[in-house]
């Protein structure tokens, strides 16, 4: 009987299902969102935009302490990392990138934006242009980094026929490109606000911010890309000729002009602080009301986007962490800032005869130095967030032998000593004792001073400045420099350098190559623009050129960068040690190279363009290779 | 006791069972040779300069990078087959020679068994009649130097340079070079280098090679490697 029962029961159950078999599988889905549900509400493709911008690519990163600090202006005091002073040669495929998903996410994007129909019309204009601002961007940075590259502005689908030579594109020339970042920067410039108070999304500044950078890199290469012949292709990919460099510095001149001229907004250069080093550093942290950040990566606390920028680099001593210290800048980079008169000059180490110079306090030695030294650098004698740095390497006697310690702080007896008494200072310098200032310094741009900055568990929310008000001003000096307009360069070079303290002004005759080339090694230090000035004016080659450095170099012609610098050097404090005479207790120094620079930095031919991947050059037979790889 | 023949039995079988049917043999042909100009051998930096080989017939195609050494010779295990060679534009201080027609500077390889092979190309110059001796404290080198590309493509000398190292990978960015020096090239007749010899050295030998750097090319010509004793 029960199995009669089971049996009823299960035909009941299954002529129950037949009839809504269709209907079933026929579900709205509740994971995903369908196109005209995102393109009827403004917030939702507002955070698909959100997405794009958080993927912007940047060469040097907050979040990668090292990408802002290579090409020896420092030394990196991270055990694991020594490697890279050892070594010689960059790959040939280092800094490259392809990230055609990304454009194609941005063109759909673009197209499916432009078919809806639920928004609101000024909101979609807005979306557009931020969306050109962006694939604009990344087309700069491919151009910057691999030279001319296919220029795809529609998605495209595979039919899978079998044969997808149809999605096969040959790279487009070097100008090509640039001519494209330039013409969306002219499209969009007038879509986009006029807001100098929005900084992490574009705007019409950040519009000509970049249109003006764009147009100097590519007028640059046309200018200076007749140095080197044998870093270009036949068929332009790399390379522009040297004719339309005179178009673009105009292009750039004329950009740079309409953000001076305040058509974008209120932009200016920051001066809220009255002592001028701190001034430069707050220029970097300080994010309310910043009339020179024109456009950033904002970070904010507590909300899973922040950086350990400080956490990597605070000073060792009192840290928050048990680390910091990494970046240690090179006494190349500190020495090439000028004197506040606006002389080059080595630091006063020794005297006329060769005799070292003691000094009262250790930070004495920098007195006198353009504001953006301290600004920029934390040097021995110096506080960060309140307490002194302790950096000295060690006790000199009056024999001249030296005694130091192999841990931070040590203590030892030496002869004229009371007893047990510290040797060196806990930042060190400790030649490879990691966080320790293995050069004697330290970096205090995009240091966060807040409390809770330097903890794992808070990180710091500082900004990191894309493009900015000073680099506008000195992108137009460049480029009336090269139109021959030294008055007008010498006017924009000379509002950076007053801000800086530097009371010499200079004159339209001072204006040289060489003399913009340097304000912009001090003035953008760890920002991440240094290596593509190397690569446009085609100096890289001849800065590394795989020899190494002596000290002689090191301490002469402070200020020509377009010298040799292969490796890091550093300076050391010492504390003289020679009771009953002037100078115990005083401080002198010694030029010092870390220990395990062994090797000297080579930029190859081969290195200006990176290499495009063979994977990319076997699925592609139309993309042709980057020079001399 | 159970578990451990269950181990034995089980190494047992994997031991007979795998390998041998589904591996392909590996390559056994030798190609091997060097960068000669008229049958002198053109001598470069350890890892400077290489060519490639290409295979068609695998699908996607993609290239065999093939390194030359410091001597300039080469070699690479091959499968037998059809490869094409090629060098790569700015790829050491030399011009590859056309073979002629629509094959451009590519050779046709015919690999079968081993091969030793001179790859014959054009420098821009070639080293003639070095010479390194020891004297004193000092190391002595000069040279001669045959310009071999005149006309269009010709190219100046950048700088001649002698290298000591202590390893014998001798080239300019060798990270044990301890000492370097420039020839004079006001006259070019006349190349001559000399170097002291660190006195901070652990050891009685040295190795040394004289450099030339080609205006425009970044792969150096080098002269033989000499090992010095003093």
């Amino acid at each position: 009987m029960k199995k009669h029962i089971s049996i009823l029961m299960i035909m009941a159950v299954l002529a129950g299902s037949c009839t809504s078999d269709s209907e079933f599988l026929d579900r709205e889905p509740t994971n995903i969102l369908t196109q005209d549900q995102i393109f009827s509400d403004p917030e939702l493709p507002l955070s698909i935009l959100a997405d794009f911008y958080n993927r912007y690519y940047d060469f040097g990163r907050l979040e990668d302490w090292p990408s802002v600090a290579d090409f020896n202006v420092a030394y990196w005091s991270e055990a694991g990392r020594y490697g890279h002073f050892e070594n010689t040669d960059r790959g040939y495929g280092d800094w490259g990138t392809w990230d055609y998903g990304y454009i194609r996410e941005m063109n759909l994007f673009m197209e499916r934006l432009q078919a809806s129909e639920g928004l609101d019309e000024t909101d979609k204009t807005r979306f557009l242009a931020e969306a050109r601002f962006l694939r604009a961007s990344y087309y700069f940075t491919l151009v910057k980094r691999m030279g001319g590259v296919p220029l795809i502005l529609e998605s495209e689908t595979y039919d899978f026929s079998g044969d997808p030579s149809y999605l096969q594109h040959p790279r487009e020339t070097e100008a090509a490109i640039y001519d494209f970042v330039i013409s969306e920067a002219e499209a969009v410039k007038d879509i986009l606000p006029v807001d100098a108070n929005s900084k992490s999304r574009a705007t019409k500044g950040a519009a000509l911010a970049m249109e003006a950078r764009a147009a100097l890199y590519a007028g640059s290469i046309a200018n200076y890309g007749q140095t080197t012949p044998s870093v270009s292709l036949p068929g332009e990919e790399v390379g522009i000729p040297a004719s339309r460099a005179e178009g673009y510095y105009q292009t750039a001149l004329t950009a740079a002009q309409a953000i001076i001229n305040g058509e974008a907004g209120n932009y200016s250069l920051y001066t809220k602080k009255p002592d001028l080093s701190e001034n430069f550093a707050s220029l970097f942290y300080d994010k309310s009301n910043n009339p020179e950040a024109i456009f950033v990566e904002d970070y904010k606390l507590q909300s899973g986007k922040v950086h350990g920028f400080t956490i990597a680099n605070q000073p060792r001593y009192g840290a928050e962490e048990e680390e910091g210290g990494r970046i240690n800048p090179s006494l190349s980079l500190v020495e090439a800032f000028e004197t506040l008169e606006g002389e080059c000059e080595p630091l006063p180490i020794t005297d006329g005869s060769g005799n070292y110079i003691s000094y009262e306090n250790p930070d004495d030695l920098f007195d006198g130095r353009d504001a953006r030294l301290e600004g920029t650098v934390i040097v021995p004698g110096s506080t960060f967030k309140g307490r002194a740095v302790d950096i000295w390497a060690g006790v000199i006697l009056p024999d001249g032998s030296i005694v130091s310690g192999d841990s931070r702080g040590q203590q030892k007896e030496f002869p004229g000593s009371n007893g047990q008494e510290q040797v060196v200072g806990f930042d060190g310098p400790i030649d490879g004792l990691e966080f320790t200032a293995q050069t004697g310094f330290y970096i205090r741009k995009y240091q966060d001073p807040k409390a809770g900055s330097g903890q794992r568990g808070v990180q710091s929310d500082v900004w990191f400045i894309r493009y900015r008000y000073a680099e506008v001003l000195l992108n137009a000096a460049e480029a009336a420099f090269e139109l021959g307009q030294t008055d007008l360069s010498a006017e924009y070079m000379n509002q950076v350098r007053s801000r800086a303290g530097i009371t010499t002004e200079l004159t339209p005759a001072d204006i040289t190559f060489d003399k913009i080339a340097h304000e912009r090694f001090v003035e953008f230090a760890f920002e991440g623009l240094y290596f593509f000035d190397l690569k446009r004016w085609r100096i890289a080659h001849i800065v590394m050129d795989g020899v190494p450095m002596t000290e002689q170099e090191v301490t002469s012609d402070v200020c020509d960068v377009t010298d040799r610098l292969t490796q890091p050097w550093g300076l050391w404090p010492y504390k003289i040690s020679d009771p009953g005479s002037a100078d115990d207790g005083e401080w002198t120094f010694r030029v010092r190279k870390p220990g395990r620079a062994t090797g000297a930095d080579r930029f190859r031919l081969g290195n200006y363009y990176s290499e495009i991947g063979q994977d990319i050059l076997n699925n592609n037979p139309l993309i042709v290779r980057n020079p001399n790889q | 006791m159970n578990t451990k023949y269950y181990i034995l039995f089980l190494g047992l079988i994997l031991s007979l069972g795998s390998c041998e049917i589904d591996n392909y043999e590996e390559p056994k042909s030798l190609f091997e040779g060097a960068l000669t100009y008229q049958g002198d051998t053109i001598r470069v930096a350890q890892n400077d300069v290489r060519f490639q080989l290409w295979q068609s017939g695998f699908g996607k195609e993609g290239p065999l990078d093939v390194h030359v050494t410091q001597d300039g010779s080469f070699s690479s295990l091959l499968f037998n087959g059809d490869y094409r060679l090629k060098f790569i534009d700015g790829q050491g201080p030399f011009k590859a020679i056309s073979q002629g027609g629509q094959q451009g500077d590519t050779i046709y390889l015919n690999l079968n068994g081993s091969t030793n092979m001179e790859l014959e190309v054009m420098p821009y110059y070639m080293i003639r009649n070095p010479q390194i001796s020891v004297s004193g404290n000092s190391v002595n080198a000069s040279i001669e130097l045959q310009q071999v590309i005149t006309g269009m493509d010709a190219r100046d000398i950048e700088h001649v340079t002698l290298y000591l190292n202590k390893t014998h990978f001798v080239s300019a960015n060798g990270d044990m070079n301890i000492a370097r020096g420039d020839a004079d090239l006001t006259n070019m007749d006349n190349l001559s280098m000399m170097v002291e010899i660190p006195d901070n050295l652990n050891q009685d030998y040295l190795f040394a090679r004289v450099g030339v750097k080609i205006a425009g090319v970044e792969d150096m010509l080098f002269s033989p490697l000499q090992k010095l004793n003093f």
